[in-house]
């Protein structure tokens, strides 16, 4: 559909990266176009990114998934600066699913300002570069000689212009330009980098038209529901389907078997009808028998219990040691131990899980996905059905809110193995609520033991943290356990993480800022009660422990990327929240502010969270103030602060009520009723500032949400005196009526 | 079950059971798919509707029930001057992430100004506390509302 369209305008074939060399590769994702070395290959790229039409409308790609992370106005921003047209001419596309055009296609891990702020820019530069040596054609005069501006070629000297739509035709003939040739803007030469642009997409959003995957809509289509498994690593014995079948609305019904991988296809019973709330209300006449094996007995408070023994125990394996931990914690002159736990949570965006899809009879499919990982969910339709991939088509939808949880394509799997079974029949596979709060893959729960050690002048000399994680089939589960870079690695002498794991078949996943959502409450948390038995206060132990100027090569927690832990962007943003909060004293008698400090998906936030709790004991929350260090570059500042804005409130959110349990083998929580995701009466001021370093621009869907939950627990101690080791926070254990 | 239900100020037919609630009328049935589904429960507010100008949740609103009374989803609320105001305020804010919840948010932010028409923050958040945002775009929707009450009475200044 997309490629059918630019194709109706003239297509700009040019490509930066054709002559690119291979030094860009390693930065750029579009591995298939440098990697290609076929100039045949090569223009094709572009034609998926630029399209100019004679009208002059310009057309620009996004290539990723747009999850609310404003990545399709972003992206395309970046093209369009150094293409250099008026952002009000350019009208924005999202690309499907095509690794061969696009390269690496994801929204995840805030990558997508670090892995294509260059490669963009080129690709608008080339693009260009192309129309401008169009225009010396035309004009007999050195290319050298011209300018551009807002969709122009300009020639200074004579004071003639022509729009990039005249020249377009003839531009598509030339050889694009090697990327070294590329000349790109100056910064104080953005006219669209660094303005504030509202989302693309939003003006439809507000009149209620249809862009979510939810929304798709096809002729003669049905809908369908997936009965699974309540006890997770369930397997199906058999299906009574007919008082199902004799259901109003109801067309079809059938159990799929499949495996034991969540990720992949599991067992469960498609039933399929005409409209989605009768055939939701059919499942209630199903009658499955399921095989929970040993399952069933599985527990939360059991995983606790067996925590503590593990805890107890010490660690099974040592994740990281540097000099002797627990021996420098035994000697130390001041020495604090304590335990801290967090509960598993779920991503629950507000658009249920949900894929449209359609099996023909000549073996092709194709598929309407709302997917953060485009590319997996392709591969493991074709791995599940044994359908070539390059007999697939999947159009990438707007998704309403990822958080990690459409990482995990298994929706898109089911949806593709229902529509196999009724070819040429499109078939919209939804959700219920419950469906997705039971069967999400939850940010795993974790237990930590963590103790440290104070010299006699009350430095940190030793910092040991046991963490007691999740296992699956013996290896440590999906974004469970924890990296042996995390803070404080390499800025103590004495240092060691150990791990300890028990098995579960709850699944696993990454949920926005992945580990560090909880790892930065556990080291925060704790750095707050180690400052105060040595008589100082958290950003001062802060100061302490990030005396010296470090940049930690390779180091980046759970992400494992490059640039590492700057101790130099960690202090700058500490101190720039401080004095933005006047933290530590609190603007009312009555409450108490709390910092946090973390470093996760290449960004620095420290933020200064105030609260008050009342005689009840319940926590609210005032004012945050925030400031972020995610280089030289805020691309678009309105994008910019509504994800941050956004991660304080998620945080807040977790910190206070957020809470997945399991009784039985199953999800105890079902609905927003027992899963209260925060709402406007909760949501504080916020006060967000820039610590604009000369660093390449990175992502913010990610970092800014860690710091907020210390610091709101941090902040309670400072109100009431009461340290949270375990979240959310009970309002019980600080009422004070 | 026939019903002709009455829907932005056009009649439109359909046969199906009366327990069928509006929300899966206007998805499956008449494919307005811009109210949308969040919950199913009445928790989220995503499905919010006008019923005789009220905000209703269509999720636990059984066809049988609406009978005559005019209903307005999101592809109508632009025929109000509210409704267009808070629209044009949504993305003079930039007000959205993901923009899922917010047909929902509009429709109880124009039932809200509708009976208020200058609410104080305090009535604001009362009255939009219903509704989910789970990109927690909260402050700009406090924000964009705010400003649609103002450029409605500009004489008259919000508490």
């Amino acid at each position: 559909m997309l490629e059918a369209a630019l194709d109706r305008r003239t297509v700009l074939r040019v490509s930066a990266l054709a002559g690119g060399g291979m030094a860009l590769s390693a930065a750029i994702p579009l591995e298939a176009a440098t990697g290609s070395g076929t100039p045949a290959a090569a223009p094709r790229l572009l034609n998926a990114f630029v399209g100019i039409g004679a009208d002059d409308r310009i057309t620009i790609v996004n290539k990723n998934p747009e999850c609310g992370q404003g990545i399709k106005t972003m992206l395309p921003m970046l093209i369009a600066e150094e293409l250099d047209v008026a952002w009000e001419q350019v009208e924005t596309r999202q690309a499907d699913a095509n690794a061969k055009l696009y390269g690496n296609q994801v929204a995840g891990g805030s990558t997508a300002t670090p892995t294509n702020w260059l490669p963009m820019r080129q690709t608008g530069a080339a693009a260009r570069a192309m129309l401008i040596q169009a225009a010396a054609d035309l004009w007999k005069v050195p290319a050298e000689s011209l300018k551009t501006s807002t969709g122009k070629v300009i020639d200074p000297a004579s004071g003639r212009s022509i729009s990039y739509g005249k020249l377009a035709d003839a531009a598509a003939k030339l050889t694009p330009p090697p990327v070294a040739s590329l000349k790109l803007k100056d910064k104080k030469d953005f006219t669209i980098i660094g303005k504030p642009k509202g989302g693309v997409d939003s003006p439809k959003v507000v009149r209620g038209e249809p862009i979510f995957g939810i929304d798709t809509q096809l002729p003669g289509m049905l809908y369908a529901v997936y009965e699974r498994a309540p006890v997770h690593g369930a397997r199906l014995v058999s299906a009574e389907l007919g008082e199902v079948l004799k259901q109003p609305g109801v067309k079809h019904a059938f159990p799929i078997k499949g495996g034991l991988d969540p990720v992949g296809l599991i067992d469960g019973v498609a039933v399929v009808g005409t409209n989605w709330w009768l055939v939701n209300k059919a499942r209630e006449k199903l009658r499955v028998n399921w095989d929970t094996a040993e399952w069933a007995t599985h527990a939360s408070t059991a995983y606790t219990a067996n925590a503590k023994a593990m805890l107890d125990k010490g660690p099974a394996t040592v994740i990281k040691a540097e000099g002797d931990a627990p021996g420098a914690v035994a000697s130390a002159t001041k020495k604090l131990t304590a335990d801290y736990f967090y509960p598993f949570i779920a991503h629950v965006p507000m658009e249920p899980q949900n894929c449209t899809a359609i099996y023909r009879s000549d073996g092709t499919m194709e598929i309407w996905a709302p997917t953060q990982l485009p590319g997996n969910g392709l591969n493991g339709v074709a791995s599940a059905l044994g359908i070539p991939a390059d007999k697939i088509k999947l159009h990438i939808t707007r998704m309403g809110g990822g958080f990690g949880r459409r990482l995990m394509n298994d929706f898109m799997v089911q949806s593709a193995a229902i529509a196999k079974q009724l070819p040429d029949i499109p078939v919209q596979l939804i959700w219920s609520r419950e469906d997705d709060v039971r069967s999400d893959f939850f940010r795993p729960a974790g237990w930590h033991r963590l103790s440290a050690g104070l010299d006699a002048s009350g430095k940190l000399i030793a910092y040991d943290n046991h963490i007691v994680t999740f296992s699956r089939n013996g290896r440590v589960a999906q974004s469970a356990g924890m990296n042996g870079s995390e803070f404080p690695a390499g800025l103590v002498p004495n240092f060691r993480i150990g791990q300890s794991m028990m098995e579960t078949m709850v699944p696993t996943g990454p949920l926005r800022a992945p580990s560090s959502n909880a790892l930065a409450y556990v080291n925060q948390c704790f750095l707050d009660e180690v400052a105060a038995i040595g008589g100082t206060d958290l950003a001062n132990l802060m100061y302490q422990i990030l005396d010296k100027p470090k940049q930690l090569e390779g180091t980046q927690g759970f992400e494992g990327r490059r640039p590492g832990f700057n101790s130099v962007r960690a202090r700058g943003v500490i101190e720039k929240a401080v004095a933005m909060s006047g933290w530590p004293k609190p603007s009312a008698p009555g409450r108490g502010k709390g910092l946090g400090f973390y470093f996760s998906h290449q960004g620095y936030f420290a933020e200064v969270v105030e609260v008050s709790v009342s005689r009840e004991g319940e926590v609210t929350p005032h004012k945050v103030w925030v400031a972020g260090d995610v280089g030289s570059t805020i691309i678009n500042p309105t994008g910019a602060l509504n994800q941050v804005q956004g991660s304080v409130i998620d945080g807040i959110g977790q910190a206070l009520a957020l809470a997945i349990t399991v009784k039985d083998g199953r999800i105890e929580q079902t609905n927003f009723h027992d899963y209260p995701l925060p709402r406007m009466p909760i949501s504080p001021e916020i006060d967000i500032q820039w610590v604009i370093t000369d660093n390449p621009p990175t992502g913010l869907g990610e970092p800014a949400l860690p710091p907020v939950v210390p610091a709101l627990v941090n902040a309670v101690y400072a109100a009431t005196g009461k340290r949270i080791r375990s979240l959310p926070i009970d309002a019980n254990a600080l009422k004070t009526v | 079950m026939a019903y002709r239900l009455r829907i932005n100020g056009k009649n439109r037919d359909i046969d199906v059971p009366g327990d069928m609630p509006l929300l899966w009328v206007l998805r499956n049935e008449l494919d307005m798919v811009g109210t949308k589904f969040g919950c199913g429960v009445g928790m989220c507010g995503a499905c919010t509707v006008h019923i005789d100008g009220e905000a209703r949740r269509s999720c636990q609103t059984p066809v049988s029930t609406v009978g005559k009374a005019s209903i307005t989803t999101i592809e109508g609320l632009g025929n109000t001057p509210i409704g267009a105001k808070l629209q044009k305020a949504w993305l003079d804010k930039d007000v959205m992430q993901c923009g899922y919840c917010q047909a929902g948010q509009l429709m109880s932010a124009s039932a809200l100004l509708k009976t208020t028409p200058n609410p104080t923050h305090d009535e604001v958040e009362q009255a939009m506390s219903g509704n989910i945002c789970r990109c927690a775009c909260y402050t700009r929707i406090k924000v964009a509302i705010l400003e649609a009450v103002a450029e409605t009475s500009k004489e008259k200044s919000h508490a």
